[in-house]
């Protein structure tokens, strides 16, 4: 998928995570903020790394804000954030994701 | 060394005597030298002992660069008064490495961390310490380990000398001209003043710092003005909103009742729930509404409880009224229905913290409790539980009561959800032991009831009232299914905190962490 404009997911509450995605022109930037940084900071960056490969997306600055969110949550902001950038959540939204 | 509870504790803290947590009741038996403290004699008779500031108060105690100045907590986060006085010793009168010895410090005492960042405040032993003073000793900056003592491990560290008070800050409500010190009947009220009693008696001076000035005599007095050097008024010694609470509120939250309701079944399982048992249980959610379903209990068995003990809130103070519990002992009061039932509502006493959880007394009132309701912030398959440090390892919180009653009690409920957003609260190794295991007989979580394996008994008890249970073990990796397995704290060498056992022994330390980053190396 195709970063085509900023987009954001997620909310700042506790257990949840917000996730804004941006065009860029080359590869990933990820910029990662944790509530539970030093436990599971690589956890939540591996997360989402592998989400926006299984995405295919190869061109995006990702801004990461996480509360405690649990996996699960993570990958579906990141879904959520990309679909969004790329006009994919207009109509026939994939309920329950395409990331399992 | 490594000690009973598997951590290893630097060799330079084994010093003069020192030594490592060896188990529970290690000093059982053993002799204590007690401190006697060097007080100044007022034969001349006085008729007010009324200063006017607490400058003056300073210099009259003859405070000078070194000291420990001691305070007690009872005003919580509403306390204007550590922050007063470390204010005038060191802008007024300049002094510098300055020692702190208090009962508890929270967020209220912010301002004390620029006093260690700029090197006038050398030295920090408390309960609790949280903010940014507990940022600022995590990085490193106090020049001497902080030294973090539990309610019980106070009064002894006192007693014995290896505290030594130069001048005691009495925190009153009220006060006569003399220095009988209440904590009722004024503007800024907080009930018990356990905390302060043995500070008054072992320190060489005490101050009086008040903001309602009664009549002679203030009576009955918590701390009294024979222990008395010099009375102080202020405009406000705290923010009462801050210090006690409207009412502390029994949680409507349906997984805390769950919880609760759990930790009542396992309560009245056991052989110790009979007429006249004791109980003591803190203020979080669920140990607090742990109250109401025991409550349905005695009533379904006819039995009331003999006595309560603790830090007081008003669904105890409820049950005293109902008649449903006989006394009610108190050294902290945390709302305004317990602060104003003390000593008013007959059988509710107040209490020093010696008299409360020291270990090293003659038997302080928590070696008589059947059981004691806790919380944690985390909890290991070893069953030791951490409320000192959080998940990032920097110190925010309070051993308080909590190993005292867990050692006294002979049955020891933790309760606790078994995640809080991403953070396993029952792992496999705690950040910080606060708690030992060998204290801790059931754990109680949203995910089952775990029994410690010391405690065949009450496994068998549970066993008996069909109480399903799972082993600890299992309670971890269903917490690990949920969040992940949490990357290990990277630490430095430098000890920032040195946690003593309730007896003196250390149980643990706290390092300086390593910040962290996001590439693996």
């Amino acid at each position: 998928m195709e970063i085509l404009k900023p987009a954001i997911a997620g909310t700042l509450e506790s257990s949840d995570v917000q996730v804004a995605v941006e065009p860029i022109e080359e590869g990933v930037e990820i910029y990662l903020e944790s509530s539970v940084m030093n436990q599971y900071g690589r956890q939540i960056k591996d997360t989402v790394l592998q989400t926006l490969e299984r995405l295919g997306v190869d061109k995006v600055r990702i801004t990461v804000l996480d509360k405690g969110a649990l996996d699960c949550t993570i990958k579906a902001r990141v879904e959520c954030a990309v679909f969004r950038s790329c006009g994919a959540s207009d109509a026939n939204i994939p309920w329950g994701g395409v990331i399992r | 060394m490594k000690n009973a509870v598997g951590r290893e504790i630097p060799d330079f803290l084994l010093k003069d005597g020192r030594e490592v947590y060896q188990g529970k009741n290690y000093m059982d038996g053993k002799y204590i030298q007690k401190a006697s403290p060097r007080t100044r004699r007022y034969e001349k008779p006085q008729e007010s002992k009324l200063v006017e500031t607490l400058a003056d108060a300073l210099r009259q105690c003859g405070a000078r660069s070194g000291m420990t100045f001691s305070f007690h907590h009872h005003l919580r986060d509403g306390d204007y008064v550590v922050n007063m006085v470390m204010k005038a010793a060191i802008e007024e009168l300049g002094l510098e490495d300055l020692t702190i010895a208090a009962s508890s410090l929270g967020n209220a005492h912010d301002p004390i961390a620029d006093y260690i960042e700029q090197g006038k405040v050398i030295g920090i032993q408390t309960s609790g310490i949280r903010g940014r003073m507990g940022e600022v000793v995590s990085a490193g900056k106090l020049k001497t380990p902080a030294i973090i003592r539990s309610h019980g491990g106070r009064p002894r560290a006192i007693e014995g000398g290896e505290v030594h008070i130069d001048i005691a800050f009495i925190a009153a409500p009220t006060s006569d001209c003399v220095g009988n010190c209440r904590g009722i009947g004024g503007k800024s009220n907080c009930g018990s003043m356990g905390y302060a009693m043995t500070d008054a008696k072992y320190a060489d001076h005490v101050v009086v710092v008040t903001d309602c000035l009664v009549d002679f005599p203030n009576m009955p007095a918590s701390v009294e003005a024979i222990d008395v050097d010099a009375v102080v008024v202020v405009d406000s010694i705290g923010n009462p909103k801050k210090i006690a609470s409207a009412a502390a509120r029994i949680s409507q939250n349906p997984r805390d009742l769950m919880m609760a309701e759990n930790v009542a079944k396992v309560i009245a399982s056991t052989p110790y729930f009979k007429e006249g048992f004791s109980f003591q249980t803190g203020v979080g959610g669920p140990s607090l509404a742990a109250n109401l379903f025991l409550e349905k209990y005695m009533d379904e068995r006819n039995i009331k409880m003999g006595w309560a003990i603790g830090g007081i809130c008003g669904p105890m103070v409820e049950l005293l009224k109902k008649g449903k519990v006989g006394k009610v002992i108190d050294v902290q009061d945390f709302d305004l229905d317990a602060v104003n039932s003390i000593n008013q509502t007959p059988n509710h006493f107040e209490m020093s913290a010696s008299q409360y959880a020291n270990p090293a007394n003659k038997g302080a009132f928590v070696n008589k409790l059947d059981f004691v309701v806790l919380a944690a912030l985390e909890i290991d398959t070893g069953f030791n539980v951490n409320v000192l440090t959080g998940s990032d390892g920097v110190l925010r919180g309070a051993p308080g009561g909590h190993p005292d009653t867990a050692a006294g009690a002979k049955c020891c409920i933790i309760v606790t959800p078994l995640i809080r957003g991403r953070m396993a609260t029952v792992c496999e190794h705690v950040v910080t032991v606060t708690t030992p295991g060998d204290c801790v007989d059931v754990l109680v979580t949203d995910y089952g009831i775990a029994v410690n394996p010391l405690r065949p008994d009450l496994i068998e008890c549970l066993d008996k009232a069909g109480i399903p249970h799972v082993t600890v073990e299992e309670l971890k990796e269903k917490a690990y299914s949920l969040v992940g397995r949490p990357d290990d704290l990277q630490w430095e060498d430098e000890v920032v905190a040195v946690l003593e056992a309730r007896d003196g022994t250390i149980l643990d330390v706290v390092r300086k962490i390593r910040p962290y980053t996001l590439y693996r190396d």
